[in-house]
């Protein structure tokens, strides 16, 4: 029976939106020149091939494998200290911008007041400003100021890190149940200790998992750095490449694999831990 | 006087009048039940009287100050001297009970000491005497997602004892509490409010909780004060009146449903 009980209003607008979403796509894929048939030639098949052919065995010479881990320390320190620094920065902007520590908005169901958004703008301006130029052209910079070596790697790492972490904090903040730190700024509290009480026990897991997947990603980030001479596995692997040695590069990129294992796991116990 | 509105009246953001050119004097140490319909305005009208709602117009003043002509500071202040207990208290599941209910002294404590609490508990001794009161002693260490709701809301209310707050405002605090263990939860809080010379207002859904356990009863419907009398002046007439619900009164009567169809497939 098509009664107008049947009928369920959000039919017409998910239909809308799925057409607009293909009809978007499509011209993405002209416009990036996507052309999988590429991959299917026989000449580039066979030059993948010869790419790929060289890189068995890996490389596990005693010398070799003493500067594999030199390299490997030296790209986590790089990826930890640019953390370290980013942290600095992101933990207080995150908490700026964020509309988590309103007075205003515990006393307005939720919204804050104009002021308080008009003051929000300039620090999520600056965390915009931080991670819209990318990690390599920062690096770039920093390889001319400072000289080839890792402190270019890690003063990249930290400025753009510091901008994708910190607003991604301010929306972790914003997107758990407000209404414990509410209840807590209406009676009395801080706003910092209404923070402690009434939001981190809700974000702590999302906010170690967050951290430790961009801990993992500084360490590739650490690799294309390393390309610039930004030191760690990354100028490593761009030496190797040069001179042909793929069995060097198959051992760095197994450590790699490793590296990522490690990560993965560390942020699985964490959430375990506290979830 | 504690607990003073003129002519206050509150919107919601949906556009839903909760409250209307309401008037309110309460005495210091007086005990105030409020009763009346489901969405009467009697939160809206406990979260004014926390100063936790602004209002659209009118004047609140709340021990002696108009609270929203005072700057920000100060009335953090002052709110910290008023403890609002909610209906479902808002609390992190993973938290423990000790923290929860030590939280309720963050408006006196510096910024330091809440800190240092978070990492380890400053005043078992005080968390546990408020809780014991409650009959929770045992769950002092416990999370708080462990608990059932009628246990969550005594540990809301246990926060606000340890609080100490001149003004104690309650928004059905006992709802979800089974009626022996009701009665026995509001009689706690209102001897708290006696010994300790607080004012106390609840909202409650039990009319004969709220009779017998409060001198003074409230209705509220529709935004507005239908009475403001003595428990004793409160007759069946008067609940009639404040509960009677059009809507309810007279169940539709069945309709035989019209047998035509119109096909259209």
């Amino acid at each position: 029976m098509l009664t107008r009980d049947t009928r369920d209003p959000a039919t017409l607008p998910r239909l809308l939106l799925s057409l607009l979403a293909l009809a978007l796509l499509w011209p993405g894929i002209h416009f990036s020149e996507l052309d999988l048939g590429v991959l299917l030639q026989a000449d580039s098949q066979s030059e993948m091939g010869r790419f790929v052919s060289a890189f068995w065995p890996p490389a596990h010479g005693e010398e070799f494998l003493q500067l594999l881990w030199q390299a490997t320390l030296q790209t986590l320190a790089i990826a930890t200290a640019g953390m370290a620094l980013a942290l600095l920065l992101a933990v207080p902007a995150s908490l700026l911008a964020s509309r988590a520590l309103s007075l205003s908005a515990a006393s307005r169901g939720g919204r804050p007041s104009a002021l308080g958004r008009l003051l929000r703008w300039p620090v999520r301006g600056l965390l915009i400003f931080l991670r819209s130029v990318p990690e390599i052209v920062w690096a770039l910079l920093f390889v001319r100021a400072v000289g080839l070596g890792p402190t270019a790697g890690v003063l990249a790492i930290a400025i753009t890190y510091s901008g994708m972490l910190g607003k991604v904090y301010a929306e972790i903040f914003e997107s758990v149940d407000q209404r414990p730190a509410h209840s807590l700024l209406q009676a009395g509290s801080g706003r910092l200790a209404a923070f402690c009480y009434g939001i981190l026990p809700n974000v702590a897991a999302e906010l170690l998992s967050y951290t430790v997947y961009r801990w993992e990603c500084a360490i590739r980030a650490s690799v294309v750095m390393g390309f610039v001479g930004a030191g760690g596995l990354g100028q490593q692997i761009d030496l190797s490449l040069r001179m042909f040695a793929g069995g060097e590069v198959a051992s760095m990129l197994l450590t790699f694999f490793v590296l990522v294992l490690f990560a993965d796991q560390i942020s699985r116990l964490l959430r375990w831990r506290f979830a | 006087m504690t607990l003073h509105l003129n002519r206050v009246s509150l919107t919601h953001d949906t556009g839903v009048r909760a409250l209307h050119e309401v008037d309110l004097h309460i005495s210091a140490g007086e005990q105030v039940a409020i009763i009346g319909p489901s969405g009467a305005g009697k939160s809206s009208l406990l979260n004014l009287l926390a100063t936790a709602l602004r209002p659209g117009s009118g004047t609140v003043e709340v021990l002696g100050e108009q609270a929203w002509q005072l700057g920000a500071r100060q009335r953090q202040r002052l709110r910290a001297r008023i403890g609002l207990v909610h209906q479902a208290p808002p609390l992190p599941p993973r938290q423990r009970v000790v923290t929860a209910v030590l939280a309720g002294k963050l408006g006196q404590w510096g910024f330091a000491k809440s800190l240092l609490s978070l990492l380890h508990p400053v005043d078992v001794p005080g968390a546990r005497a408020a809780l014991v009161k409650l009959d929770l002693g045992d769950k002092l260490f416990a999370q708080c997602q462990q608990l059932s709701g009628g246990q969550l809301q005594r540990v809301g209310i246990a926060r606000v004892l340890y609080q100490a707050p001149d003004v104690l405002l309650a928004d059905e605090p006992v709802s979800a509490m089974d009626p022996v263990l009701a009665g026995h939860t509001l009689s706690i809080l209102c001897r708290h409010a006696r010994e300790h010379k607080v004012t106390l207002v609840a909202s409650l859904h039990a009319v004969e909780l709220a009779l017998s356990n409060f001198s003074r009863i409230i209705g509220l419907r529709d935004g507005q004060i239908l009475f403001d009398l003595p428990a004793a002046d409160v007759d069946h007439d008067l609940l009639d009146r404040l509960y009677a619900n059009e809507q309810l009164q007279s169940p539709p009567a069945p309709v035989a449903p019209l047998s035509l169809q119109i096909p259209r497939c």
